[in-house]
């Protein structure tokens, strides 16, 4: 059933699926697996006026998408190029189609528009472009058309295209998934749930909000059917998926601090016991603070998986390692390495670790954290070799420094820029 | 050299800085929740929310302004990475 279709496929009145198969893909971005290859679809909407496209391909596949455009369309009707997602897999047939098809206006979102002009550097300036929001409408080749602004999913520049008159939402990356079957709809391909809810995992998962606010625009539109860029068409059910975005979005683990409780973790690991110590340390410091629910993990005890799953829903971080080589070890940057898959913005982080050299592992691991787009409130802790009594006050201080800061009971500090 | 001062908000942290210090400079140092992306003036990602003291900050630039318009930006923000520190005031920002 994976053979290259050869025509284009009508998908609802006037509307043409005519994007390209690529089921021998067996990794997307690096960082995807698909068991199933993948398709890059694009669309073509036949008005009274002439032809809107919706998205193309990527670049390698573009003959393909050109063949199918051309059996429903003369370049010369195309009278509008909408793109939902500026990302190179819908795009790459961009910039030819433009010179193919003299009366095209582009349309795309505001925050699109920058990387437009980084597709088609100096040829822009031939061309007429309008930006979109949620909200605007118009008739584009005399059909009804209005846009859904979706930042985040998963681009900032990503939004959703509606044809009113059929009820048919263009969804872009939003619903997709990479799998491929030429059978197209959801209702005749193989079983895709796998690769519905591993896509949402590692594409969307990082935009939980985003995609919830999302969600509150569209299904209000009560799409009859959804063509999203890459996997199945939804024509069975449409409503399902959308609501199954919803439901992704939330937390893997249902969440047991309760109310205005904010919850602290504290993963270590230790070679000759002196972190394990300050980690205790760091994490009674950290446990006197009313208000905050404290856990402690030997990294050396668990996968990095379920503890990812547990950090998506805490409120803050902290890491504790000794220094091997000049570095953190592994076990935790293989955490730390992990953390891409979700939202760590604005949680609370902080590092410590025992060390005998050099000790470079806690800054390492704060930069890291401030790559994560966390705040780091306190220096990190360094102690050489093991902590003593005082120097394990110094780590309960330190755990109770973060966890104050994590319920906003820290003290307001006021430096000056030549002591930081 | 006249000081200014620089409140993060998020933290409780005020830091007083020569005039002339782009917000950048402080706020990576002080652990604050500003993040930063190409880190000039280009991407936008780490717009703030001034919540005091916009006029003891440096007028944007003709690029800083370009970055506001194409993220939308409201009128109480700025990009940390462009905006200095004017001295003789205080400034209070809070990541975006």
């Amino acid at each position: 059933m994976l053979a290259k279709l050869p025509e284009p496929v009508e998908i609802a009145g006037g509307v043409h699926w005519i994007g390209a198969l690529d089921p021998d893909l067996r990794t997307f971005d690096l960082i995807l697996k698909t068991a199933n290859g993948t398709t890059y679809n694009a669309y073509a909407v036949r008005g009274p006026e002439g032809v809107v496209v919706v998205d193309t391909v990527k670049e390698e596949f573009s003959e393909e998408f050109f063949t199918r455009l051309e059996q429903v369309a003369d370049y010369d009707e195309i009278r509008a190029v909408i793109l939902n997602h500026l990302e190179p897999d819908h795009t790459g047939a961009v910039p030819e189609l433009m010179r193919r098809a003299p009366h095209a206006h582009i349309f795309c979102s505001v925050r699109a528009l920058k990387v437009l002009t980084a597709l088609l550097k100096d040829e822009l300036d031939n061309y007429g472009y309008t930006l979109t929001d949620t909200g605007d409408r118009c008739s584009l080749s005399g059909r009804p058309i209005s846009f859904v602004n979706t930042p985040y999913l998963h681009w900032p520049d990503t939004q959703c295209t509606f044809l009113e008159d059929e009820k048919l939402l263009f969804s872009g990356d939003v619903f997709g998934c990479h799998f491929c079957d030429d059978r197209l709809y959801n209702d005749r391909v193989g079983d895709f749930r796998f690769s519905f809810e591993y896509y949402f995992k590692h594409i969307m998962r990082p935009f939980k909000r985003w995609v919830l606010q999302a969600v509150d625009k569209i299904e209000p539109l009560a799409p009859e059917l959804i063509a999203p860029a890459h996997g199945p068409i939804l024509r069975d059910n449409p409503l399902s998926y959308v609501r199954s975005y919803r439901t992704l979005s939330n937390s893997y683990l249902p969440n047991e601090v309760e109310g205005r409780e904010k919850s602290l973790l504290v993963f270590y690991m230790s070679a000759y016991g002196a972190t394990a110590d300050m980690a205790k340390a760091v994490h009674d410091g950290a446990s006197s603070v009313e208000g905050v629910r404290v856990s402690l993990y030997d990294l050396q005890g668990g996968e990095t998986e379920p503890f990812v799953d547990l950090i998506e829903s805490a409120d803050g971080l902290v890491f504790g390692s000794p220094t091997v080589n000049g570095d953190a070890v592994k076990p935790v940057w293989d955490v730390l390495a992990s953390l891409i898959s979700i939202e760590t913005r604005g949680k609370l982080g902080g590092a410590f670790g025992s060390y005998g050299w050099s000790g470079e592992a806690v800054p390492m691991i704060e930069d890291r954290l401030r790559g994560l787009k966390m705040r780091v409130p306190a220096k990190g802790l360094r102690i050489k070799f093991h902590p003593t009594d005082k120097e394990l006050d110094d780590c309960r201080d330190y755990g109770r420094t973060l966890a104050e800061s994590l319920v906003g009971k820290a003290k307001p500090k006021v430096v000056d820029f030549a002591d930081l | 050299m006249a000081k200014g001062k620089l409140s993060f908000t998020d933290i409780d942290v005020t830091v007083t800085v020569p005039a002339g210090t782009r917000v950048i400079e402080v706020s990576e140092k002080v652990g604050a929740g500003i993040i930063y992306g190409c880190r000039e003036g280009d991407c936008g990602t780490c717009l703030m929310k001034v919540e005091g003291g916009m006029e003891y900050l440096s007028e944007p630039t003709a690029l800083e302004d370009k970055v506001l318009k194409e993220n939308m930006a409201g009128k109480d923000m700025r990009c940390a990475c462009q905006a200095q520190v004017l001295g003789d005031g205080e400034v209070k920002v809070h990541p975006a």
